[in-house]
This record gives C-alpha cells, sequence and structure tokens, in this order.
C-alpha cells in the first residue's frame, strides 16, 4: 500500500470529488495561484481552473457565506479555512447560516459544504493561532463535526463529508500534514460517526480524536512496555458521536482516559465523560481522567507552550493515575 | 352578515394568491401594482392584530410604508430569478408570489406555514418561488446572495439575485465584503438598501458617516442609484435597469430606496417616542406608496372611490382566508421537532 502524507491524502480527496462532481468547488484563500497555504490544494488550479479553485480576499465572514449562498441553490463548495482560528470570524456563516437553514426553512434547504482547515496549535504560534475549535462546533446542532489524524482518516472522511448533505466541519493539523501513512490507491470512504479502535488492550480505555491520536498510539506502546495493555479508541467523529464504540471499549477495560487538545471547561472530553457515566456506570473501576490543555491561553516561550499542551508523559501519567498505579 | 357570506364563498374557491407580478409582464397596469402593495398593506394589519391576541409570538417586523419597495423591485425580476431578505420580509414574501395562507400559517407557527412552522416571521422560505428566506442576523445574508449569484455564474446561467436588506446593514463587515467579491468577481447580484432611516431606534445619521449611502458603492466601483422609495413605478425601473446589468454584462448593482417605516421596529417597540418625533412620523406618512400610487390613478380619471373601496373588499378576503386558514393549520406534529436537523432524516 502506498505511504503518503496526510496532506497528499487530503489532496487525493478534493481531487477524486471535484473529478467525481462538477458542482464541488474549492474556495478560500491562497488556494489557487499560491497552491494552498499548506499546499493541501496543490495543482487543483492547474487541473480545474479559476472557477473551481476560487482564491479569496481575506474575508472569512464573507467567503464562508458565499459558500452557503451557492449551496443553497445546487452547488457543493468546500471552503477552506487558512486556519480555524481566523475562521472565528466565519462563525456567523457557519452557525447561523450553515447549521440551521435546513431546520429553519423547514426542510427546504439543506446545505452540502465542507469547511476545512488546521485546528488546534503547532509550535510557538501563540494565542490567537493556537486553539481547538471542536467544542465549540460539535456544540451546534445541524454540523457534523470530523478531526481525521492520520493520511487514511483524513482522505476517507473528507470524502465523505464532500458527499453528504450537511454542513461538515473537517479539523485538520497543521502538525499532521507532514506525518505519513499507508493510504490504498482504490477508493475508499470512512463514514461520518463511526469511531475506530486503533490499539487494543484491556486494562484502560485512551478515547481522543485529531492529533492527539498519535499521541495515545504512542503511549500505547509506551505502556505495553511495563506490561500495561490499552484500548485506544479514535473518536474520528466528534458529531456524531459514535457512543455504542465508547461504551463498548470502557465495558471491557473498565478504565478511561480522555485525551484531546482543546481546553477543560465545556471541552469535548466533558461530553464523553457523560456518555460514560450514563452508559457504564457500574461498570468503572475508577474515575475518569481527561487530558487536555491548561485552562491558559497558548503562551509563545518553548518551555511554556510544552507546558500547557496535553502530551506523551501526561497521557502515560493519567492512565497509570487511573489504573491506581501512582498517585 | 355580508362578510360571513364572503368568507364562505373564499373559503370554496382556490387558495388566492398575492398576484405575481414579473419582469415578463408586460407593463403591469398601475392597478396591479396598487393591489400587490394593498394585499401587504392588509395582510401587515392582520398580522399587527393577531400579535396583539397572541396568535403570532417572538419578533414581528411589520412592512408598512415600505410595500412600494418589495413590489416594485420584485416585479422587475424573472420566475428563475432569487430573491433573498431580512427578517423583515412579510411584504418581499408577498410580492415574490409566496401564498399569503402558507405566510400566515407560518406566522401563526403552524404545520402548513411555509417553513412548517420552525422559521416564524423571520425565517420565511419557500423553493417554489426561489424566495430564499428571511434571515435573522442583519447583514449576515448579504455574502449568500453573492454566494447565490456566484452559483449563477459558474453554471453560466442569466439568473439574478435580489438581496434586500435595511441601511443598518451597511455599517457592518458582511456587507462590505459580500461587495466587494461580487464586483471583483462580475457576479449578476442587486443589493438593495431599504433605507427607512433607522436601524431599530438609531437614525442613519447617528450610525454612518455619510448619510447618501448608497455611495458606499464607490468603494468597489459598482454602479448605483438612489431611488424614491414611495414610487413603485420608480422602484421598479431602477431594479430592472440592475436587473439588466446583471444578466447582461454580469455586474452587480447597489440601488438605494429611501423610504420609511410607519411601524416601530418590530411588534414589540414603539412606533415614535424617544428616537423619532410624532410629528416627523405624520409628515412621513403623507407620502404613503398607496395613496401616493392612488393618488396618481385618480388623478388620471382611473381610479373612484368604488373601485378602491371594491378592491380592498377583495384584498381582504384574500387576508381573511389567510387568517382562517392559519387558523384551522394543526400545530406542528411534536415528531417534527427532531426533523430537518441534518438532510436525509439523519438525526
Amino acid at each position: 500500500m502506498p505511504v503518503i502524507t496526510y496532506r497528499d491524502a487530503l489532496n487525493q480527496a478534493l481531487r477524486e470529488e471535484m473529478q467525481r462532481d462538477d458542482r464541488v468547488f474549492i474556495m478560500g484563500e491562497e488556494v489557487g495561484v499560491y497552491q494552498g497555504a499548506y499546499k493541501v490544494s496543490k495543482g487543483l488550479l492547474q487541473e480545474f481552473g479559476e472557477m473551481r479553485v476560487v482564491d479569496t480576499p481575506i474575508t472569512e465572514l464573507g467567503f464562508a457565506g458565499v459558500g452557503v449562498g451557492a449551496a443553497m441553490v445546487g452547488l457543493r463548495p468546500i471552503i477552506e479555512f487558512m486556519t480555524w482560528n481566523f475562521a472565528l470570524l466565519a462563525l456567523d456563516q457557519v452557525v447561523n447560516s450553515a447549521a440551521k437553514m435546513l431546520y429553519m426553512s423547514g426542510g427546504q434547504y439543506n446545505i452540502p459544504i465542507v469547511f476545512r482547515g488546521p485546528n488546534g496549535a503547532a509550535l510557538q504560534l501563540s494565542a490567537q493561532h493556537s486553539q481547538a475549535w471542536e467544542s465549540w462546533l460539535a456544540h451546534i446542532p445541524g454540523l457534523k463535526v470530523v478531526a481525521p489524524g492520520t493520511p487514511y482518516d483524513a482522505k476517507g472522511l473528507l470524502k465523505s463529508a464532500v458527499r453528504d448533505e450537511n454542513p461538515v466541519i473537517v479539523l485538520e493539523g497543521e502538525m499532521l500534514y507532514n506525518t505519513k501513512g499507508e493510504v490504498p490507491t482504490e477508493e475508499y470512504l470512512i463514514p461520518l460517526g463511526k469511531a475506530a479502535l486503533k490499539h487494543e488492550g484491556d486494562h484502560c480505555s485512551i478515547i481522543t480524536h485529531g492529533k492527539m491520536i498519535l499521541v495515545a498510539l504512542q503511549a500505547a506502546e509506551q505502556l505495553a512496555k511495563d506490561g500495561i495493555r490499552v484500548d485506544v479508541l479514535d473518536l474520528l467523529s466528534i458529531r456524531p458521536m459514535d457512543v455504542e464504540a465508547i461504551a463498548t471499549t470502557v465495558r471491557k477495560t473498565n478504565r478511561a482516559v480522555v485525551l484531546e487538545e482543546g481546553w477543560e471547561v465545556a471541552g469535548i472530553g466533558a461530553q464523553v465523560v457523560d456518555y460514560i457515566q450514563r452508559e457504564c456506570f457500574d461498570d468503572l473501576d475508577a474515575p475518569v481522567i481527561r487530558v487536555h490543555q491548561m485552562d491558559v491561553p497558548m503562551p509563545y516561550a518553548k518551555n511554556l507552550e510544552r507546558a500547557a499542551k496535553p502530551d506523551l508523559p501526561k497521557t502515560i501519567a493519567a492512565v497509570k493515575k487511573v489504573m491506581y498505579l501512582e498517585q | 352578515m355580508p362578510k360571513k357570506k364572503s368568507d364562505s364563498s373564499v373559503k370554496t374557491a382556490p387558495p388566492p394568491s398575492g398576484a405575481r407580478l414579473t419582469e415578463d409582464t408586460p407593463a403591469p397596469s398601475r392597478k396591479d401594482m396598487l393591489r400587490e402593495m394593498l394585499l401587504i398593506r392588509r395582510f401587515e394589519e392582520r398580522c399587527a392584530e393577531a400579535y396583539a391576541l397572541g396568535k403570532i409570538g417572538g419578533f414581528c417586523h411589520l412592512y408598512i410604508g415600505q410595500e412600494a419597495v418589495g413590489v416594485g423591485a420584485i416585479s422587475a425580476l424573472r420566475d428563475d430569478d432569487y430573491v433573498i431578505a431580512s427578517y423583515r420580509d412579510h411584504g418581499q414574501a408577498l410580492a415574490r408570489g409566496v401564498p399569503p395562507r402558507a405566510i400566515m400559517a407560518e406566522l401563526f407557527g403552524r404545520a402548513d406555514g411555509c417553513s412548517k412552522g420552525k422559521g416564524g416571521s423571520m425565517h420565511l422560505f419557500d423553493r417554489n418561488v426561489n424566495f430564499l428566506g428571511g434571515h435573522g442576523i442583519v447583514g449576515g445574508h448579504i455574502p449568500l446572495a453573492t454566494g447565490v449569484a456566484f452559483a449563477i455564474k459558474y453554471r453560466g446561467g442569466d439568473q439574478v439575485c435580489l438581496c434586500f436588506f435595511g441601511e443598518a446593514a451597511v455599517n457592518g463587515g458582511a456587507f462590505h465584503e459580500a461587495l466587494n467579491m461580487a464586483a471583483l468577481w462580475k457576479l449578476p447580484v442587486v443589493y438593495l438598501i431599504e433605507n427607512n432611516r433607522y436601524g431599530m431606534g438609531t437614525a442613519l445619521e447617528r450610525a454612518s458617516a455619510i448619510n447618501d449611502i448608497a455611495e458606499r458603492a464607490c468603494s468597489y466601483d459598482m454602479p448605483n442609484e438612489v431611488v424614491d422609495g414611495q414610487d413603485v413605478f420608480a422602484v421598479r425601473d431602477a431594479v430592472r435597469r440592475a436587473a439588466h446589468r446583471a444578466r447582461a454584462e454580469h455586474t452587480p448593482t447597489l440601488v438605494e430606496v429611501r423610504t420609511y417605516r410607519f411601524m416601530g421596529h418590530s411588534m414589540s417597540d414603539a412606533v415614535s417616542g424617544t428616537y423619532r418625533t410624532k410629528e416627523e412620523l405624520e409628515e412621513h406618512m403623507k407620502r404613503d406608496p398607496i395613496t401616493v400610487l392612488r393618488s396618481d390613478m385618480e388623478q388620471h380619471g382611473e381610479w373612484s372611490d368604488q373601485d378602491m373601496a371594491a378592491l380592498d373588499d377583495e384584498i381582504k378576503g384574500i387576508v381573511e382566508d389567510a387568517w382562517n386558514f392559519a387558523d384551522a393549520s394543526p400545530e406542528p406534529a411534536l415528531e417534527s421537532l427532531t426533523e430537518d436537523v441534518y438532510a436525509n432524516g439523519e438525526f
């Protein structure tokens, strides 16, 4: 199976979906002539032309709305945000227009649109460029939210997102674009709303999503050296969330650590823990522990940034704590 | 009572609709235009009554005083064009041909409403007539109109998107972002400012650094025009010019239509008081768009009091029918609460 980067996997998904359906177009800052701020749209302008690969002014609110309007009358836009930090300016269109149109029109206008771009922190980009927005977006009925952490998942989920009849948020990762993984040459889709068990063990479950899957899998390997066997569940979709998969792993291991990139308060982990207490109350052998970003804006200095982020040592410590192996 | 009799006769007839004037209507007569405006006026008067009775809830923004804007502008469009509006959308919906029954049922929160009772006054939608909704965030739908026009161009079509919004929306970012892209990409869209002088209770002069707001278009090298919004034919002509420019040249236009709101911002707001005087209101009411047209017709010997009484009876019958239909329509089924959150019945 070919090994390609996360970036190329996304690029393949875009190209294949644009070849398949001429209603699909991509719009955003630097997607065309510049070939993509992170080169995800590389080569698409040359292949599909400027009507389907549209460079916009730096105007997130405006072009997000342009996408929604185009989707109302039959097109299938892919709106690229250079990062989700900038998409905050577009939230009115994502939330008030895209997510609610079908409902408030009594079922007349669905919005088949994809909003995608890198989410969360990279390295030393400090407070305004290092934020994980999934809990904001997953809060909204009418949106679907996915967060692929591997090239395989990125391609399969993005293709499903483009084909979905609803607004779908695809949260990528700046630190993921260069990561590599196996991606089949034949076409495949990954269904929205299904989690994937990425590592198997029976002592504890690590439940995570997005780029934190890489940390969770590293933790699983290290813990195995100490004889600790963990299940690693990659949620893949944050909304809808695969509650059955969460319940299945927790019923098996009776212990859980929920790992996420974002902040603690009202984070995705809080929702996962709620599902666990509802579905698995009698199965738990220990309180669930959450690993997340410290409750501070992201600092610039290397040491402070490292201290603020969830990481491998924090995840391992959490697993050991939930297993009563460490204080 | 005669009124009762006319009710039942209306009920047995096919559901009355507001007439639908389009670009293709060969020079709509003054009577056609008067009829359309009167329908909105009488409809809105009954809305006020229904609001007072608690049959309409939430926010309810009436169009009284601005009828010539919606009627004149929409009469300049083709059937396959698109219309999108702000939350003050009853008048445009009626002018576009959304059935009065479906609008009133929506306002009453009933299952037969044009948005199945899910949208209410601010969110009237009707795919059958390309009415892309009323939208509740000031200026938020202006980029949507740009997107509709983008889709038209993308498909190589020759339709036009007409976008209504109030003058207060021009101070927000969405307006500028949307107009810049439409001008940059040469999109077939007509942006129509309904300048009714007040953004809720804040006068134009207190909110905008320039008072001739059509000049905002100059920033985008966009054709623009100022029109008397109490003259329905003037509005029609201006939008015809703009629509032609959009179709033939893919050039957007900003039309500033100067009108006046005879009611409060919404049903829960004062008509006058702290922000405008009763005298000012009365002065503007002298140029009621319906009176302006009617007087003109009378002066030309085309219209009499009897004609007006007959037309009014007909229109009141249509509105009465809409009210009765809405009143009889069931509340939305509770199962519909979770319908249409996602397409294809997913929840």
